[in-house]
């Protein structure tokens, strides 16, 4: 099976809410087909590889099958949160798409059949020249 | 017997626009029925700093924002019929209340029954002790001498009583943002409040409507990913709920902004944890069964809310003193501005460490690494100096309880000017009180709503 290592931000979208010091990230996928991809590669433990830099004490991944999507929620990632952060963004706004950044393998034969339907549901944006580089 | 009820939005926070009520009253001025119109104002430090205004000057105490985001919206809702539900009253409900009541009467509109919903502020009828004894998830209470705003969250139950006397508008402190929703669909539909599935319903529908645009292509668009139409002109969202609890999310004709499944399903788990189980006063929201379906242009039906019994307790936000932010930047550009940043960094920090030892200061490069550095903010320890763009702005940013160690950092940037690398400019200083925030989970005899008018309105 051969795989193409894409970046989420071309499979998925993202937001980020906050609690406290809490973070959580819902992750929609853009085609349902790609929901069990990400099941299999997304978990937990990468997210938490993902943000290493900022030493989330906990990891949890919810899943919303009929959704299409994940909820996220990592524990004390926000330096202290909104309040207490000394950093530009104590919500956590922006880290939608730290995760949008990482890549994730995905088998070829996923990404063909998504792109064979009709480009106007396309979930693949052909407008993903390079990928910046995430943390993976 | 009423079939559907319509709620709009026009505030998603006390920072929202002020022309977003307008066209959410004409389209809900098309239709016949019980109409609502809300705002949700009240982030957790808002209502803190409100109660730092109430103590100042007892005629204050309401969301700053008031006037700005209601006063235009106050005679069209009135001329048709809908009424208004909002939690500007922060910390003090009686004087945004009588604020309304002069605009409303300078709109035309002098006998607008206007109610206030009390009882959400905690301060005084718990002591300090109490509070930290109850606090969840921390222990800033344990540290703290002085409690300046303690507030529980109010469910929907004084909402809909509130309407069902006749209220035109109510004016809230503290509740639960999704309450603002629920109460008008209990009012108006009568639902049981042991009605599970359809109380997890009104809540969803509340969820998605609270926050504004962020359900009609607000905080979406990604361009050439997630396109969003007119994002200058974003429609706010309008839910037609039908008795059963299943509604249709949507957005005024001739808006911009969109809705569809993405935005509704990013809004979903919008500052949710476990989907099973979101809290609220009234009660417990599982989303596991949510279906969405594209039933037309910008309309989204949602359905399969499931609801569990209220939790034994009711949050409280605690805030306290929180001590100062001092935040300064400066910007260097142009060849070698890379190792002219470094050498101000530097030589800000060894000064910062002579006077100050005790101060962590944090440092980000905006434009190479700041928000998605790591929580310390070390980010710039690793950095690659001659790898860097040349148009480089620093940030030194510092919290202290000592005013006069928050200010040194600020002098210190600020002398980067004359004694600094060369070239360095566009400094910016500004410091800040804080006020930093617990939560706590009380118990629900320590808490009594009420439900009341403005003099001579009852």
């Amino acid at each position: 099976m051969e795989l193409i290592s894409t970046p989420l931000h071309a499979l998925a979208h993202a937001r980020s809410g906050d609690k406290g010091n809490r973070l959580n990230i819902a992750l929609v996928c853009r085609h349902p087909a790609l929901f069990p991809v990400l099941a299999a590669e997304l978990t937990a433990d990468v997210v938490a590889e993902i943000f290493r830099a900022r030493a989330p004490s906990r990891v949890v991944r919810y899943e919303l099958p009929r959704l299409s999507a994940f909820n996220f929620v990592l524990d004390d990632v926000l330096d202290g949160g909104v309040n207490a952060s000394l950093g530009l963004d104590g919500h956590g706004k922006t880290l939608s798409f730290l995760l949008l950044a990482a890549s994730v393998p995905v088998p070829k034969a996923v990404l063909d059949a998504i792109a064979g339907e009709s480009p106007a549901a396309s979930p693949i944006s052909t407008r993903h020249p390079q990928n910046p580089g995430g943390p993976r | 017997m009423v079939t559907q009820v319509r709620i709009g939005a026009a505030a998603g926070f006390a920072g929202d626009r002020s022309d977003s009520a307008g066209p959410v009253i004409e389209a809900l001025a098309q239709h016949d029925g019980p109409r609502f119109l809300i705002f949700e104002t009240l982030a957790e430090r808002t209502l803190a700093l409100a109660q730092i205004d109430r103590i100042a000057n007892p005629a204050r105490g309401e969301v700053p924002a008031l006037e700005r985001l209601l006063r235009p919206a106050l005679g069209d809702a009135a001329r048709h019929g809908i009424r208004i539900i909002g939690n500007f009253g922060a910390a003090n409900p009686r004087a945004a209340a009588a604020k309304i009541r002069g605009w409303a009467a300078e709109a035309g509109y002098p006998r607008l029954k206007i109610a206030v919903v009390e009882g959400d502020d905690l301060l005084g009828l718990m002591s300090p002790a109490e509070f930290a004894a109850c606090e969840s998830d921390g222990t800033v209470l344990a540290r703290a001498p002085e409690i300046i705003a303690a507030n529980a969250y109010l469910g929907a139950g004084p909402i809909a009583e509130a309407l069902s006397r006749g209220a035109d508008i109510v004016v809230t402190g503290r509740v639960a943002d999704p309450a603002l929703v629920l109460g008008p669909l209990i009012h108006s539909f009568g639902w049981a409040w042991d009605d599970w599935d359809r109380l997890a319903a009104g809540i969803l529908a509340g969820h998605l409507l609270e926050c504004g645009s962020q359900v009609t292509g607000g905080y979406f668009a990604d361009p050439g990913v997630k396109d969003v139409p007119g994002m200058d002109r974003i429609g706010y969202p309008i839910a037609e709920v039908e008795a059963d609890g299943s509604f249709v999310v949507t957005k005024p004709d001739g808006t911009g902004g969109l809705v569809d499944r993405r935005t509704v399903t990013e809004q979903i788990l919008y500052e949710i944890h476990d989907p099973a189980a979101y809290l609220t006063p009234d009660v417990v929201l599982d989303l596991t069964e949510v279906e969405i379906e594209q039933v037309g242009p910008d309309r989204v039906r949602v359905t399969g809310a499931r609801g569990h019994p209220l939790p034994p307790t009711l949050k409280a936000t605690i805030c306290v003193d929180g001590g100062h932010l001092a935040e300064a930047e400066i910007s260097y550009a142009g060849p070698n501005a890379g190792a002219r940043a470094k050498l101000a960094i530097e030589t800000v920090q060894r000064r910062m460490r002579r006077y100050h030892p005790a101060l962590a200061i944090r440092v980000d490069l905006i434009g190479a690494v700041s928000v998605f550095g790591d929580s310390a903010g070390s980010g710039v320890t690793g950095i690659a100096w001659d790898k860097l763009p040349t148009d480089l702005r620093i940030r030194f940013a510092a919290e202290s309880d000592d005013r006069a160690a928050a200010e040194c950092l600020l002098d210190e940037v600020e002398a980067l000017y004359c004694a600094g690398p060369a070239g360095g400019g566009g400094v910016r200083r500004r410091l800040t009180p804080r006020l930093r925030s617990a939560s706590c989970l009380v118990a629900r005899d320590r808490v009594t709503p009420s439900v009341s008018f403005l003099e001579g309105m009852g």
